[in-house]
């Protein structure tokens, strides 16, 4: 197998299992990355070990089990904080990414919007970064408003600067784009709106598992991500925020575990972050994400990004030189994450995509959850190829291999 | 069966050059839908002749081969049928029509697009509800 410098593809795809196992009789190639990772053994091992050795409650039991349950779920509070540079106090644990924002929308949308305000995000969005602020514009009377795209899949900061004219409320963005893979400059984009007197919120789901982030570079008043997406479990996230912008916002979800006292007519609040963790929260794939975590930091999120571009580079060169290949977003790997979005002459993506699985070729085909970006770029949907970790040179050749033999089969 | 048998020259050829497509001037029927995994799309629009007879049918419509030859395909066997015929035409027709191709769980929603389209179309027109009996539609 080729390797790229940066990694020893063999050792890293020896921890996955799920590697060897045969799709259609042939080598699985997963490259549908941007959707969920895969898991390394480390964090199969974590859940399994916490369900068979300590299950129990965290944070109330005074018993062994439970002090052994709660030491392991804030130990994970620890790693994912330091794993972003942020104060462990700072770091909500939620579903995932799609959580975060929509707390975001409650706990802090309804408190600060009022009517007439303006509600900022991108062309280039997740759903969950669109339909949350759509909801709390609405429900507020609120307007929202978009910045547009350069021709090239970067935002236009023209645009941009017009909005904050306007003095927006909220800006939303995300780090990368999970169709286009552009890099957002996140730190410039914060550092004016924050001076335009709005509040940020950043997506990094595309971002924390594949290169390195400092949030408080970043500086957003908001920062999500998801475990799945960085070979952690799914069902756990993180939203960092600081401690008193997490304080002086309403609670999201109330219930047990986020109350301090509760009389027949009102309750206080349990310190942040625990008030933002109502109920007995998701403490398996949170000790799981603990794992996911050390796992990536042993290699290096340094390692990991300059993988991921040798991969972009090598991918970028080798699939373009198929007839017919159409690919979407920045042209520089430097300025882009791991995603390649394309489009293969007049082959729907989902006929690909059927095409690529009887080669054990896993792709994504469809919006990606981001139908504003389609209309934008004019197509009803397109294919994806992202990567990780585990994802080699052999792979972008048995995708390469695959288009060919789909332009065979549509008769191209 | 791989999908080299599923791509079958007359699919491509469904596909690339649609029969029936575009809109028709005069319509009694006007049915839309799409397919919220894919982002499939058919539209289709009937006039209604005597003897509740489908006298024009065309659609149109963006997505994959098999919704967009499926579609394509149903206009030709619909076009001269009466109404009672859309009422009874189910899935099994619709894969014949295909060649029986061996679609997977998620592949079959593409197929049976258009058929849920005219359905639900022909149903309102004669003033009953079609209730589409596949309720496991997700993932927008």
């Amino acid at each position: 197998m080729l390797k790229t410098e940066a990694i020893d593809i063999e050792k890293v795809r020896a921890d996955f299992p799920i590697l060897k196992r045969k799709v259609h009789g042939k080598r699985l190639v997963y490259l549908d990355n941007a959707a969920t990772t895969q898991k390394p053994q480390a964090v199969i091992d974590a859940l399994v070990d916490y369900y068979s050795r300590y299950n129990s409650n965290v944070h109330r039991s005074v018993h062994t089990l439970g002090e052994e349950a709660t030491a392991a779920y804030e130990a994970s509070r620890e790693k994912a904080a330091r794993f972003v540079g942020s104060p462990a106090k700072e770091l909500v644990f939620v579903r995932g990414t799609t959580e975060a924002t929509n707390l975001v929308r409650f706990a802090w949308g309804e408190k600060n919007v009022k009517k007439g305000d303006l509600l900022v995000t991108t062309l280039m969005e997740h759903h969950s970064n669109i339909v949350p602020w759509q909801l709390l514009a609405k429900s507020k009377g609120a307007t929202l408003k978009f910045v547009g795209l350069q021709p090239d899949g970067t935002l236009d900061m023209g645009s941009f600067e017009e909005l904050l004219s306007e003095s927006p409320k909220l800006v939303a963005v995300t780090h990368c784009s999970n169709v286009l893979g552009t890099i957002n400059d996140v730190g410039a984009i914060c550092a004016k709106a924050r001076s335009a007197g709005a509040t940020t919120v950043v997506d990094g789901a595309q971002s924390v598992p594949h290169m390195p982030v400092d949030v408080g570079a970043v500086g957003a008043d908001f920062y999500a991500f998801s475990g799945h997406k960085m070979l952690g479990p799914t069902g756990i996230g993180v939203l960092i925020a600081k401690k008193k912008t997490l304080e002086d916002m309403e609670p999201f979800h109330g219930g047990g575990e986020m109350i301090r006292e509760v009389f027949l007519d009102h309750s206080t609040w349990n310190d942040v972050p625990y008030k933002f963790e109502a109920g007995t929260v998701n403490i398996a794939d949170t000790i799981g994400l603990g794992a996911a975590v050390d796992y990536l930091a042993a290699i290096g999120m340094d390692k990991v990004r300059e993988h991921e571009v040798l991969l972009l580079d090598y991918a970028l060169q080798a699939l373009s030189e198929v007839k017919g290949f159409h690919v979407y977003g920045p042209a520089d790997p430097r300025k882009r994450g791991g995603v390649v979005s394309f489009n293969l002459a007049d082959v729907h993506p989902h006929d690909l995509a059927t095409i690529l699985d009887e080669e054990g070729i896993a792709i994504r085909s469809g919006h990606h959850c981001a139908q504003p970006l389609m209309r934008w770029l004019d197509v009803a949907a397109t294919s994806r190829a992202s990567f990780h970790v585990y994802n080699s040179y052999d792979d972008v050749d048995a995708l390469k291999a695959g288009l060919e033999r789909a332009r065979g089969i549509f008769k191209l | 069966m791989s999908s080299a048998d599923i791509y079958r020259e007359i699919i491509l050829d469904y596909y690339r050059n649609p029969r029936n497509f575009g809109k028709l001037e005069k319509f009694d029927i006007d049915s839309r839908d799409t397919n919220p995994l894919c982002g499939d799309e058919i539209e289709m629009q009937v006039r209604v002749g005597d003897g509740q007879k489908i006298e024009e049918i065309k659609f149109t419509g963006k997505g994959c081969a098999i919704s967009q030859a499926s579609a394509s395909m149903l206009t030709e066997l619909a076009k001269g049928k009466q109404l009672e015929w859309v009422k009874q035409v189910n899935k099994e027709d619709v894969f014949e029509m295909l060649g029986n191709p061996d679609l997977g769980p998620s592949r079959v929603k593409c197929a049976l697009l258009g058929m849920k389209v005219l359905k639900t179309g022909v149903y309102g027109y004669l003033g009953a509800h079609y209730e589409d009996p596949d309720v496991s539609d997700s993932m927008a």
